[in-house]
């Protein structure tokens, strides 16, 4: 096993949006092919942190390295090279409402990246089909289901070849029947290697492959560990409550139970520490 | 007054007033592009500029719609161009023309109007396409180029299609500084026949027709640019 490689890492972020603490001291680091999970009640920070490591915030305070190198927004120009390698998956899509799912692909390869058009295009189709709209391409962001817009916006980041994805809640804005199509290629993703960060209520779904859980409340990372470990049976972890009451709100206590128990039981089966397969 | 003795003084003046719609569309075309080369940058300075660039677009605008378009005219053509004209590296670039000074008038005017037109359509685009833009390592110059005006811009068809009849309409006060369209004509004529009523209404009906004809292309040109998926909108009638 080779030793864990760092592709992310951040010391003592602070944030303050208005008069408002978001951020308290955060410090994290996401070694190459890990997935780190980020839990907690809304309004804890997540998705300020994940604006932060790709500073769509500018942190107030607080030193970030990729790749071994420590980035420091200095430059305008620097700053697009860093949000380059750092791709960025939003809860609401966003994708480009004038471009159709080729185009939302292709522009930032052809603007950023100066790619020929018909080489970008070619790239563009490649992502499409890895995400599995490759019959969708023509077709306009009002014209695609929500699950087939995050599709798409997964595709226009990693046509970016970026070192690290960003996931803000990818699925929370999404139909129940739709969840699953970006799930897969969540799963698809993880077990191709990519290093990943992700705010998700999804906790069944991310404890069967992240590497690590981080409990965020009111701005600080208050609990951290494997989800084995966190979701064992009989925790009493801040993680374990929480995902009890995420289930106990749709409605199911003792449903909540066994499946919290399931992903856990789900996870000794798995290899530890290992990375994906790629 | 005797309608039919008029009909042909009319028809034998019709060729001379009709000449005057190159004037006019000239004018309001010409007006239109400018005030669109000038509104375009000015919306972008006023929503993304620092604080001073905001404030010079704001005290430009604020006087430009606030100074009637008549005071103006004499303001260009018998100050502002009639001394430069008389600067002597600038003479025989026909500065002192008033056609040029209805142009310059209409053209900053509607650049002022325009860059709310714009900068309305801008402010309705959700924040998150601008930061998708960025988080793919767009700088905000790339970002507003190639997925803010585009979109922009495309809103903002129904609002410039109101501009063009209102400038259209404003272009006709080019008379009192003696350009020759659709309105100077009919009353050279009027005041030559004693007869201003019918020839107010022809220049009502002139006017009248360019105003549908215009309104009616930008129309087509909404419908053309729509974004495929979106339902029909209420100015799609």
């Amino acid at each position: 096993m080779t030793t864990p490689q760092p592709i992310l890492r951040v010391e003592g972020i602070h944030k303050t949006l208005g008069d408002q603490l978001v951020l308290n001291d955060v410090s994290l680091t996401v070694n190459r092919g890990e997935v780190k999970i980020l839990i907690g009640p809304s309004g804890s920070g997540k998705s300020t942190l994940l604006q932060c490591l790709n500073f769509l915030h500018h942190p107030d305070q607080g030193r970030i390295w990729l790749d071994g190198r420590e980035f420091k927004a200095t430059s305008r120009r620097e700053l697009c090279a860093f949000r380059q390698q750092v791709g960025m998956i939003f809860q609401d899509f966003n994708l480009f409402d004038h471009l159709t799912a080729l185009g939302n692909v292709q522009i930032a390869l052809i603007k950023v990246k100066g790619m020929a058009k018909a080489k970008a295009t070619h790239r563009a189709k490649e992502e499409l089909a890895r995400v599995g709209l490759a019959d969708k391409m023509d077709l306009y962001p009002a014209q695609l289901s929500g699950g087939q817009k995050q599709r798409v916006s997964m595709a226009r980041a990693l046509a970016m070849d970026p070192k690290v994805l960003l996931l803000d809640e990818p699925t929370s804005a999404l139909d129940p029947e739709l969840i699953g199509e970006v799930l897969a290629v969540i799963r698809f993703l993880a077990s191709a290697g990519m290093t990943m960060i992700m705010a998700t209520h999804q906790i069944a779904f991310s404890a069967t492959m992240a590497h690590e859980f981080l409990f965020m409340e009111k701005g600080r990372i208050v609990e951290r560990g494997s989800p084995v470990h966190l979701l064992a049976p009989g925790a009493t972890s801040r993680t374990m409550a929480f995902c009890a009451k995420i289930n106990e709100l749709s409605g199911d206590l003792g449903m909540a139970e066994r499946r919290c128990a399931s992903s856990s039981s789900a996870l000794a089966d798995k290899p530890q520490g290992g990375h994906g397969t790629t | 007054m005797d309608f039919a003795k008029t009909i042909p003084v009319i028809w034998e003046s019709l060729p001379f007033i009709l000449g005057g719609i190159t004037w006019t569309l000239s004018l309001v075309f010409g007006a239109m592009l400018l005030g669109l080369c000038l509104g375009i940058p000015l919306a972008v300075g006023q929503v993304y500029g620092t604080r001073t660039v905001r404030g010079c677009i704001g005290i430009y605008v604020w006087l430009f719609r606030g100074i009637p378009i008549l005071v103006q005219l004499y303001l260009f053509y018998f100050g502002i161009l009639a001394y430069l004209s008389q600067v002597p590296s600038l003479a025989g670039l026909g500065l002192d023309s008033a056609f040029l000074a209805a142009l310059l008038v209409l053209g900053l005017t509607s650049a002022a109007y325009q860059s709310q037109i714009f900068r309305g359509s801008i402010q309705a685009l959700p924040e998150g396409q601008l930061k998708a833009a960025q988080a793919l390592g767009m700088t905000e110059s790339q970002a507003v180029r190639s997925i803010i005006l585009p979109q922009a811009l495309r809103l903002s068809i129904p609002g410039w299609s109101n501009e063009y009849s209102i400038l259209l309409k404003d272009s006709a006060l080019a008379f009192a500084i003696g350009v020759m369209e659709i309105m100077s004509r009919t009353r050279t004529v009027a005041a030559l026949t004693h007869e201003p009523l019918p020839f107010a209404l022809v220049a009502g009906v002139l006017f009248y027709l360019l105003t549908h004809m215009g309104i009616r292309a930008l129309k087509t040109l909404e419908r053309k640019v729509r974004i495929p998926g979106y339902a029909r909108q209420g100015s799609m009638s």
